[in-house]
């Protein structure tokens, strides 16, 4: 039932829990109190929202950085990450396998603030040894959804 | 001299009814804004590998006809899946056609059994062909009406009831379109027994085999003795949402199939291999987009069916296909008017449930091959609606 109630608001969490009770076939009360222990377990961490920040007038810049670090005795990687990740610029922080160490996801206002970002708070952190940064063009797929999708019924309006 | 048209129309085709779903197509074609829970197939698209295939195979130039009989590296598929799924064992030699969807499999089984004179068995409600496929091939339609007391499923009595020396065919549909029901292996079993006791051919349409949300889907066929009594009809419309594609199949003994594929061969030749090439990879490849699928319109029955039931539009639960069959009793109103209210006042799209045979009649048959959003709005429209005149026929009939 857990799984089957994750999956579900993963997909869309505005769902009640009424509603979400009534797909699975049981009792609403049980699936509320399932999802407040799944909040207070911070297996569900958030509810939000998949938004095309270009249909906006909103301008927003992100860039993924490929971070080299020098990892730390005892610790690893994880000291540097976690003075990585206080930054509210970093949206994203994965450490990956491979030709660097961690993957920064960075947002913001333009270019220039995202530059900066790099150069002066990455780029000039202790133990981190090369930034390489990629910005992101364009947005075409995102958590499972397309942005430019299809989303006009095509079907006859009656079928037998 | 001007042509005197009707001279020239056959009169079995001239006095055949038109679909009583066409005339509300017309009516729903024409409102704006409507949302349509009226719709008889897949809101999915066809899952983009099986596309991809299909493009995949124009690229290499598979542009041509094939074997009246349809690929043979699809007809092994077939056998396959009927084997591993529905422990069903065909040739596929001899014993399977590839055809343009259900619809023609239907009609190329009855053509090729049928006299003028005999008699075939129809359960009401039932999809909407089998009638006029029956009247074209010279037959006489005789239908059974079931009820929704026992979830529309055939009982061995009705079918008793109405078996006679004339009698040569029963249609079974299970999972049922336009009711959802489903008939378990017992259920079938019993069937079996008259369909034995008095010598019938089954044409079993198990175009919704796949989606089936309750214990296990049973074809007629695995049913001890039943292979050689059964024309199994399956196809890829509903379970992997390729309706548009027109391919699906007939099984059946090989003496039968050598029967249909002459009329195959004549009328049709193959199914389109663009087609096929797709349904192979739909096979191979499939399952995983066909589970995810099921999935979601498992979510879909149990919220309509449990909120319908609040709303007061009483109805069982269906074990299958993507359709609920809700009585519209309390609003004391026909199919008919039902609808067409709903569709005027609320811009729902339904479908009357005497659409699909006069045994609807007092139902609806709702689709939830649509999605979640959407279903919940039309609910909440259906919610509005019941109340307005629940009200006026509680207060008529006191
Ligand atoms: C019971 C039943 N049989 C057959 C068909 C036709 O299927 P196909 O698309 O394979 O021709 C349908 C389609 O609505 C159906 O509901």
């Amino acid at each position: 039932m857990r799984k089957a109630i994750l999956k579900i608001l993963e997909d869309n969490c505005r769902l009640s829990a009424p509603d979400i009770a009534k797909m699975l076939g049981i009792d609403k009360d049980t699936v509320a109190n399932e999802i407040k222990v799944l909040e207070k377990e911070r297996v569900i961490l958030s509810y939000g929202a998949l938004i095309n920040w270009e249909k906006t007038d909103e301008e927003v810049v992100s860039a993924l950085i490929d971070v080299k670090v020098t990892p730390q005795r005892d610790v690893g990687f994880d000291q540097v990450a976690e003075r990585i990740q206080r930054y509210p610029e970093v949206k994203a922080l994965y450490l990956m396998s491979g030709s660097y160490d961690l993957s920064v996801l960075v947002e913001g206002k333009n270019l220039k603030a995202v530059s900066k970002f790099v150069a002066e708070k990455l780029a000039s952190m202790d133990n981190v040894q090369s930034t390489t940064t990629h910005f992101v063009l364009k947005r075409y797929k995102q958590d499972g959804i397309v942005f430019e999708d299809q989303h006009e019924d095509l079907r006859q309006v009656i079928t037998p | 001299m001007s042509v005197n048209f009707d001279k020239f129309i056959s009169p079995v085709v001239k006095n055949m009814p038109p679909s009583g779903i066409r005339r509300f197509f017309d009516l729903v074609a024409n409102t704006k804004g409507v949302i349509s829970l009226g719709v008889g197939e897949p809101d999915f698209v066809t899952p983009w590998h099986i596309r991809e295939a299909c493009v995949y195979s124009l690229e290499k130039g598979y542009t041509m006809y094939t074997s009246n009989y349809g690929l043979p590296e699809l007809r092994k598929e077939i056998s396959t899946y009927l084997l591993k799924r529905y422990e069903v064992e065909y040739n596929p030699d001899n014993e399977i056609v590839v055809t343009i969807g259900a619809s023609e499999a239907v009609d190329i089984a009855l053509r090729a059994l049928l006299t003028p004179g005999d008699e075939v068995l129809i359960p009401e409600p039932c999809f909407v062909s089998y009638s006029p496929c029956t009247l074209l091939a010279g037959g006489t339609p005789v239908t059974i009406k079931t009820n929704a007391s026992n979830g529309f499923k055939l009982t061995p009595q009705q079918l008793e009831a109405n078996i006679t020396d004339k009698s040569k065919i029963l249609i079974l549909c299970y999972p049922n379109n336009p009711t959802g029901a489903t008939m378990s292996k017992e259920d079938l079993q019993a069937i079996a027994r008259v369909v034995e006791k008095h010598d019938l051919i089954v044409i079993s349409d198990e175009i919704y085999s796949e989606l089936t949300y309750q214990g296990k889907h049973t074809s007629f066929a695995s049913l001890p003795g039943m292979r050689e009594r059964t024309i199994l009809i399956n196809g890829f419309s509903k379970g992997f949402a390729m309706t548009g594609w027109r391919i699906g199949y007939v099984c059946a003994h090989k003496h039968f199939i050598d029967a249909i594929v002459k009329i195959h061969q004549y009328t049709i030749m193959c199914a389109s291999i663009m087609a096929q090439k797709a349904a192979i990879e739909a096979l191979q490849n499939g399952r995983a987009q066909v589970s995810h699928m099921v999935n979601q319109y498992n979510y879909r029955r149990r919220l309509i069916v449990s909120r319908l039931n609040e709303i007061g539009l009483s109805c069982f639960e269906p074990k299958g296909a993507f359709y609920v069959f809700p009585s519209v009793q309390i609003t004391g109103m026909s199919s008919d008017e039902f609808a067409e209210k709903l569709l005027d006042e609320e811009k729902v799209a339904v479908v009357p449930g005497n659409a699909f045979g006069e045994s609807g009649e007092g139902h609806i048959r709702i689709s939830y091959a649509s999605s979640l959003q959407q279903i919940n709005e039309a609910l909440n429209r259906i919610d509005n609606f019941v109340k307005r005149y629940a009200h006026l026929s509680a207060v008529n009939s006191n």
